[in-house]
C-alpha cells in the first residue's frame, strides 16, 4: 500500500521542495501548516510577514500544494505556541537564561502537536525540511541521526533532542542536498517560491528585537540592578536580566577602557557580572534534559564532540553521567560563552549522539567572584 | 471516490436558473442603472424588479432594501448607520449577545472603541437568549438591540419576535442577521417587530458578493458609503448589477422551494443520526431541541479533535465544516459553543453538516458512514 505522509510546510523553498520529492518518491502526500503566532494588535496584523506562519506564508504553501496536486491544510496552534514556546522563551529569559524558541518548536509543535496530528489522519511519516539525515542503524537497533551533508545548512543541532519515537515516524528528505541544490530543485519542479529569501528571524520577535517584545509584555516584572566585575565591584547598572546574554559585548552602557563581556548573570541577586575576554572561556558544565539518539543510555563516561550554540564549532569533550540524570560535560580547550539554556549536542563525527540543555557553566574558582558587597537593588 | 458537500451553511453553488439570469447583465445589458441614457434606464428597471421580489419575499416595500455588498456588510450599516445618527442624541448603548456572527461581533467591539458600550448578552446550553435578560440590558441611552435570527453555528432560532416586541415597547431599534434563516424560515416583516434585517445571497443559491438590509421606514441612520445616489443614498456605489440580478432570482426559487426544502434537511438529519445510532457511535447533539434551522445539524464526538476530525472527513471527500473559519483555513474555537457553556470536550469536538438541494438521501447517508468509520478509527486511536 502506497505510504502516506504529511509535510511540515511554512511556504518556503526547502519544506515546498520536499513536499515535491516525497511526492515524486511515490508518497501520498498531505502538506500541513502551522498557525502559530499572530501579533494582538489588529493594527500589526494586517502587516505582520515575520516568520514562518504568516497568512502570506500560508497561502504560498497553498499554492505550492495545489501545483502539486496535494490536499493543504492549516492548523491552528497558536494557543500552545503561545504557552509552549513564547512563555518558556519569556521565563527562561527572566530567569536570566538565553532560550533557543525554534528548539522548543520543534520538541512542542513539529515533533509533538504537528506528528500526532499527522498520525491522526493515518500517516505513516511527518517530513520536515530539515537539513539532517535519519537513518535506521540495523547494528545499533535504533534510528539515528547525522548532520546534513551541507555544513552550512545542516541543522541536526536543533533536532538533537528527538526521541526514538519521533524519528521513527519523521522523514528528512533534503539531509543529502545542499541549499543550492535545493533552489534548484525548486525551479525544476516550477515552485515559484524557489527564490523566497530564507527566514532569519524568530517568527514571533519583530524586527529581531528580543529586548523590545519582552519589556512589553513583562514590564512590570523587570528590575534594573547593578552590573558587577569579577572582583565583585560594582561598575554600572544593568536594565533588567533579561536584557542580557552571556558573551555580550555591545549595549552595556560601560566604560572601563578595556572591552567587557558578559560573563555571568545571577538573577537571584538581580545582577549581571562582566569581565575580559578571558571570563567568558570555560571548559566545564552541567547539562540536564538529556536525550540519547545513537545510544540507549550514558553508563560512563565518553569522548565526543559537543557543539555548545548553533552557530558553535563541535569541540572535543568527555561527558560523564551524573546520578541525577544529568550530565557533566569538561572541554579539552576552554569555550566561548557557554550559555544556560541553550542546547548542546553531541556529536561522533557526522552522527549526534544525544543533545541536553546546558544548565549551568561551571566556574574555575570555587566561591563565586560577584558576591556583592552592597544591596543589589538599587 | 465521490465528493459530498455538507457545508452549504458556508455558502452554496449556484443555481444554474441564477447563472442564466446573470449572463446578459455582463455585457449585453451592461448599463449604468444611475446613466440617462437607454442603456442605464434599461438596467434600473430590472435592478427595481429584483429590489421588488426580494422586497416581496420578506414581506414589504421595495423603498426599504437596501442593496449591499453581502451579509457583512450589511451588519456593519444595520450597527453603524443608527449608531451614528443618534450619537449627538446621546444614545451610545448597544446590546447584542455572544453568539453573533462575527459580522455583527467584531462591528460592536470597534464601536466600543469609538467610545460606545455594548453589553453583550449570555445564552442557555441550547444557545437561546432569555429575552427577559434583553428586557433588563436596555438603558435610556440604549439606540439599538442585534440578536441573530437562527445561528449559523448550532442552528438555534431566536425568540426574535418576543425580543422585537420588547425593543418596540422601549423605543429602541431592533437588527436581527437572518442570513441562515433566510430561505428556509418563513420571515414577514409586516408582522415581524424587527427595524433592521440582514439577508444575503450566496446562503441560497445566488451569487457570492451581494446581500441585502431591510430598513424599517422610520429607522433614522447614517449611510457609512459616500459618493452617490444609489440606495436612496443609503449606500453610495454603483451597483453590482449581475450580483443583484442573480440575488431576485435565487429568491424566486428559494421561495418556491422554501417547505419542500425544509423537509428535505429534516428527513437528512433524522438519516445521518440514524445511521451512527445504529452503528452505536456515540454523539451529543448541539443546539435546541426544538427551535432550530432544519439544514443546519450541530453535532459533537467526544474524544475527537474537530480539526482532526474535518482534515480527515476531507480526505474522505466530505466537505464540513466547525462553523466560522478564518482567512488561512485554520480554525479557532467556537465562540458560539464556549458562550453556550458546553463541556470542553465537547467544544472541542464539535461539527456541523448542513444541507442544501443538491443533497440526496443516498449521499447523505454515505457521508454519516464515512464520518462513523472515521470517527471509530481516531477514537480507537486514543
Amino acid at each position: 500500500m502506497t505510504k502516506k505522509v504529511v509535510v511540515a510546510m511554512s511556504g518556503g523553498v526547502d519544506s515546498s521542495v520536499t513536499a515535491a520529492l516525497m511526492k515524486q518518491a511515490g508518497y501520498e502526500v498531505i502538506g500541513i501548516t502551522m498557525r502559530l503566532y499572530q501579533p494582538d494588535d489588529p493594527l500589526e496584523q494586517a502587516n505582520y510577514t515575520g516568520g514562518c506562519c504568516s497568512l502570506d506564508d500560508v497561502y504560498d504553501a497553498r499554492r505550492v500544494c495545489e501545483q502539486l496536486g496535494i490536499p493543504h491544510y492549516a492548523v491552528n496552534f497558536k494557543h500552545e505556541f503561545n504557552e509552549k514556546v513564547i512563555a518558556y522563551f519569556e521565563r527562561e529569559y527572566k530567569r536570566g537564561r538565553t532560550p533557543n524558541p525554534c528548539i522548543a518548536c520543534n520538541i512542542y509543535m513539529k515533533y509533538d502537536l504537528l506528528l500526532q496530528k499527522a498520525l491522526d489522519l493515518g500517516a505513516d511519516y511527518l517530513a520536515t525540511g530539515h537539513y539532517a539525515i535519519r537513518e535506521y542503524d540495523e547494528a545499533r537497533g535504533r534510528y539515528v541521526l547525522k548532520k546534513g551533508v551541507d555544513p552550512r545548512k545542516d541543522q541536526s543541532y536543533v533536532l538533537s533532542h528527538m526521541t526514538q519515537e519521533q524519528l521513527k515516524h519523521t522523514l528528512f528528505p533534503l539531509g543529502r542536498y545542499r541549499k543550492d541544490q535545493v533552489r534548484q530543485m525548486a525551479k525544476e519542479f516550477g515552485l515559484r517560491v524557489y527564490s523566497k529569501p530564507d527566514s532569519q528571524e524568530i517568527c514571533f520577535i519583530p524586527n529581531n528585537d528580543y529586548r523590545s517584545f519582552i519589556l512589553k509584555r513583562s514590564k512590570d516584572e523587570i528590575r534594573e540592578g547593578y552590573i558587577y566585575d569579577t572582583k565583585g565591584n560594582i561598575v554600572g547598572k544593568h536594565k533588567g536580566i533579561p536584557f542580557y546574554t552571556i558573551g555580550q559585548r555591545r549595549g552595556l552602557g560601560l566604560n572601563l577602557g578595556r572591552p567587557v563581556f558578559v560573563v555571568d548573570i545571577i538573577p537571584e541577586r538581580n545582577a549581571i557580572v562582566v569581565g575580559g575576554p578571558e571570563d567568558v572561556l570555560g571548559t566545564e558544565l552541567v547539562a540536564d534534559s538529556v536525550n540519547w539518539i545513537a545510544i540507549p543510555e550514558l553508563t560512563e563516561p565518553i569522548r565526543v564532540e559537543a557543539k555548545i550554540r548553533s552557530q558553535a564549532e563541535p569541540a572535543p569533550c568527555t561527558v560523564t553521567p551524573l546520578e541525577d540524570g544529568r550530565v557533566h560535560v569538561r572541554f579539552d580547550e576552554p569555550q566561548r560563552a557557554i550559555t544556560p539554556g541553550q542546547t548542546i549536542a553531541f556529536y561522533d563525527g557526522d552522527l549526534v549522539v544525544g543533545g541536553a540543555i546546558i544548565d549551568k557553566r561551571i566556574l574555575p574558582q570555587a566561591e563565586n567572584p560577584a558576591e556583592p558587597a552592597v544591596p543589589a537593588t538599587p | 471516490m465521490t465528493t459530498i458537500y455538507l457545508d452549504h451553511a458556508a455558502t452554496t453553488p449556484v443555481h444554474p436558473d441564477v447563472v442564466a439570469a446573470m449572463v446578459p447583465y455582463f455585457q449585453e445589458h451592461f448599463g449604468n442603472p444611475s446613466s440617462i441614457h437607454g442603456f442605464g434606464r434599461k438596467v434600473r428597471l430590472a435592478i427595481e424588479d429584483a429590489r421588488e421580489t426580494v422586497a416581496r419575499a420578506l414581506g414589504t416595500e421595495p423603498s426599504r432594501i437596501v442593496f449591499t455588498s453581502g451579509g457583512t456588510e450589511a451588519d456593519n450599516l444595520a450597527l453603524f448607520g443608527p449608531a451614528f445618527a443618534h450619537r449627538g442624541a446621546g444614545k451610545t448603548h448597544l446590546v447584542t449577545t455572544e453568539i453573533e456572527h462575527h459580522a455583527v461581533l467584531e462591528t460592536c467591539q470597534h464601536l466600543e472603541r469609538l467610545g460606545f458600550s455594548v453589553t453583550y448578552l449570555p445564552v442557555d446550553r441550547t444557545g437561546r437568549v432569555n429575552p427577559d435578560d434583553v428586557a433588563r440590558a436596555i438603558r435610556p441611552e440604549t439606540v439599538l438591540v442585534s440578536v441573530m435570527y437562527g445561528n449559523n453555528e448550532v442552528g438555534t432560532i431566536q425568540p426574535v419576535a418576543e425580543i422585537g416586541r420588547i425593543c418596540r415597547e422601549r423605543g429602541v431599534y431592533f437588527h436581527t442577521d437572518a442570513v441562515q434563516a433566510f430561505g428556509v424560515e418563513p420571515i414577514d416583516v409586516a408582522t415581524l417587530p424587527v427595524d433592521l434585517l440582514t439577508i444575503s445571497a450566496h446562503k441560497i443559491g445566488g451569487p457570492k458578493g451581494v446581500g441585502a438590509l431591510y430598513v424599517r421606514r422610520d429607522v433614522v441612520m447614517f449611510p457609512h458609503l459616500f459618493g452617490g445616489a444609489q440606495e436612496r443614498k443609503r449606500r453610495a456605489g454603483t451597483e453590482n448589477v449581475p450580483g443583484i440580478i442573480g440575488f431576485a432570482k435565487a429568491v424566486e426559487i428559494a421561495m418556491a422551494e422554501r417547505a419542500a426544502r425544509r423537509e428535505r434537511y429534516l428527513g437528512f438529519r433524522r438519516l445521518m443520526l440514524s445511521v451512527w445510532e445504529a452503528r452505536g457511535i456515540d454523539y451529543v447533539l448541539n443546539g435546541h431541541p426544538e427551535a432550530f434551522l432544519p439544514h443546519v445539524l450541530n453535532v459533537s464526538f467526544p474524544g475527537v479533535d474537530t480539526e482532526t476530525l474535518l482534515m480527515n472527513l476531507d480526505l474522505a471527500g466530505i466537505a464540513a465544516s466547525s462553523g466560522s473559519a478564518c482567512t488561512s483555513g485554520s480554525l479557532e474555537r467556537s465562540h458560539v459553543l464556549k458562550a453556550m457553556g458546553l463541556p470542553p470536550e465537547v467544544v472541542g469536538s464539535a461539527v456541523r453538516f448542513s444541507f442544501g438541494p443538491a443533497n440526496t438521501e443516498e449521499n447523505v447517508r454515505e457521508a454519516a458512514e464515512r464520518v462513523a468509520e472515521i470517527v471509530q478509527r481516531l477514537r480507537r486511536r486514543k
